[in-house]
């Protein structure tokens, strides 16, 4: 009997670090399947198998990706049933959250989002109102939704690998009447850079840097981070929107977050205050942002990111 | 001439997030003792106001209904939407709501949404990309879920034309066009527009707009359906996170930044 159920959509030749996390959660609540979407490549299907998924499902439709979440929900809701999971995981982004949402009203099932940690009765760990309260929550429902953000847990493969079975689930009929068509679908150039959501080290800037991200990105790759930016930042449109740090872009939490010319207003507070280990660098001794700082230099940000990455090479030679 | 569009625009009512945010109560719910037009929002309103002037306005017959759930101070965000352009109100308001989570909210709005509908039906569903207190983004999902329209969420744009909308949906990997007829449902982005600022004519008119105060019964709507008994979700506990303290504040002195690395060093975060 299956007790977590895992979607995984899409992943491409390999698993995202997320979705690890997402099976490594599902085990310890007990018997854990997949409901898979997308191709399969052999390297997925070995992992999923390492990380103790004795169950995969597939959706007998194809053309699920045609369409925005709806029918991914109806394909999901089919393979909940079949498996009889109490709880399934998702993850976190847009898609994550939105098919969660339509998945919980067709099981009539209780929907948590922004998920942390998940204990072995179903508590759900979360944090609200911007990081300013840690809260636990329970679905009283037969089945529990959650979608689980990135580094909630540390990826652990099963003691013992296993080879799941395959099932094909029967994707409803009607899975995509009134849903929305998706007509037209460019990439996004990849930075090559850790994604923004998952990295450990994040290096973000704002109206300080003056439409200047050359010392932000110098200093992310030493530290093998991610690019972020605050709000001043991006509508100044001197980098994307998808690097937005804040309650209106990204929240983050990784273990560094180093905030360089951002003020550190409530709107980026909000998506960076949970981070392990906050460092700031603002010419404005009176920043907010040095309220919330571990580490805190008040100087020329042009001065100190460079004299930073250069000794950080250094040291790692 | 385009057609004329029938548009209700969520608006929520939710805490400054300017000012110190509690939780509070047995079902520990959130305080909206000061609370304000939840910012997102602004931009579906807008997006919806640009439609309607590009159809000859509420003189042709378009309408923009601002609908909100809430206690009686809920009516501050249907007021501020009717100063910035709304072109009428609706109040969802009644005891039995309080402790709603996503799940009943969204039943809740829906049967608003349908009771709208009656006379002449609604042609487009306006939402903002979250609420800036929930942030769980889950409701525009389930409304669409439950009035089985189509969702075109997280839109950077909207175009509404022959009764076809088509919005682009701007995600980590790829940027998406995604399209449906109406009616149907969209949420909005910060990106999509640059909300306006109610004026004094705005402010003075907005006196003379109708809003229409609605219960639980005057939607066919049980109290068991929503608010705490109607919820499928419980929050059991929520603790107050230990405001975060400053730590070193130092001023460069000509070698900040390997002091900067001594300290990422000593943090073993190298």
């Amino acid at each position: 009997m299956t007790q977590a159920l895992v979607f995984i959509d899409n992943p491409g030749p390999a698993l995202k670090k997320s979705s690890l996390e997402l099976l490594t959660i599902a085990r310890s609540l007990g018997d854990t399947a997949v409901a898979f979407n997308g191709e399969l490549h052999d390297d997925v299907a070995a992992a999923l198998g390492a990380y103790g998924a004795t169950t995969v499902y597939r959706p007998s439709a194809a053309d699920l990706d045609d369409y925005l979440v709806a029918p991914k929900a109806a394909y999901l809701a089919a393979a909940v049933a079949a498996s009889g999971a109490g709880t399934v995981l998702l993850e976190n982004s847009a898609d994550g959250k939105e098919i969660a949402a339509r998945l919980g009203i067709k099981l009539n099932a209780g929907v948590i989002t922004d998920v942390v940690g998940v204990d072995a009765d179903g508590t759900a760990h979360k944090s609200v109102l911007a990081g300013s309260y840690n809260t636990t929550a329970k679905a009283t429902s037969a089945v529990a939704v959650l979608s689980v953000k990135p580094n909630s847990v540390d990826p652990e493969a099963a003691p013992a690998p296993v080879t799941p079975e395959t099932v094909t689930v029967e994707v409803p009929a009607d899975a995509a009447a009134n849903a929305a068509r998706i007509t037209a679908r460019s990439a996004k150039p990849a930075s090559g850079r850790p994604d923004l959501g998952e990295a450990r080290v994040v290096v973000s800037g704002g109206r300080g840097v003056d439409g200047n991200f050359g010392p932000i990105e110098e200093l992310a790759d030493a530290l093998g981070g991610a690019v972020g930016a605050s709000r001043a930042a991006t509508d100044a449109g001197w980098i994307s929107h998808d690097y937005q740090v804040g309650q209106t872009g990204k929240t983050v939490s990784p273990q560094l977050y180093v905030s360089v010319g951002i003020s550190g207003a409530i709107q980026q507070k909000a998506g960076m205050q949970t981070s392990k280990v906050i460092v700031a660098i603002n010419k404005d001794a009176e920043s907010p942002i040095f309220e919330i700082a571990d580490f805190g230099i008040i100087g020329d940000l042009f001065k100190v990111v460079p004299q930073a990455t250069e000794e950080i090479k250094k040291r790692k030679g | 001439m385009e057609e004329t569009l029938k548009i209700v625009v969520l608006v929520k009512h939710v805490p400054d997030a300017q000012f110190d945010r509690h939780i509070t109560g047995a079902n520990n719910t959130t305080d909206r003792d000061e609370s304000i037009l939840s910012e997102l929002d602004e931009y579906a309103l807008e997006a919806a106001l640009q439609l309607i002037e590009a159809r000859g306005g509420s003189k042709a017959g378009n309408q923009v209904i601002a609908l909100s759930m809430g206690p009686a101070g809920a009516v501050n965000a249907v007021k501020k939407s009717l100063q910035i352009g709304a072109t009428e109100g609706v109040h969802l308001s009644d005891d039995a709501l309080a402790g709603s989570d996503a799940a009943a909210t969204s039943l809740a709005l829906a049967a608003v949404i349908r009771h709208l509908g009656a006379d002449a039906p609604v042609d487009l569903v306006l939402t903002g990309m979250a609420s800036t207190d929930g942030e769980t983004s889950l409701v525009p999902a389930q409304l669409a879920e439950r009035l089985s329209l189509p969702q075109l969420t997280f839109a950077s744009s909207l175009d509404v034309t022959g009764g076809k909308v088509v919005a682009r949906r701007d995600g980590d990997t790829h940027s998406d066009t995604v399209e449906a007829s109406l009616p149907a449902l969209v949420s909005v982005t910060d990106q999509i527009n640059e909300p306006r600022y109610p004026n004094f004519k705005g402010i003075l008119g907005a006196k003379k707009k109708k809003i229409t105060t609605l219960s639980l019964a005057d939607i066919g709507v049980g109290a068991s359906e929503v608010g705490t008994a109607g919820s499928l979700t419980v929050v059991e506990s929520a603790q107050a996170r230990p405001p975060r303290t400053a730590g070193t504040i130092i001023t460069d002195e000509g070698d900040a930044g390997i002091k900067l690395v001594e300290f990422l060093a000593a943090q073993k975060l190298l």
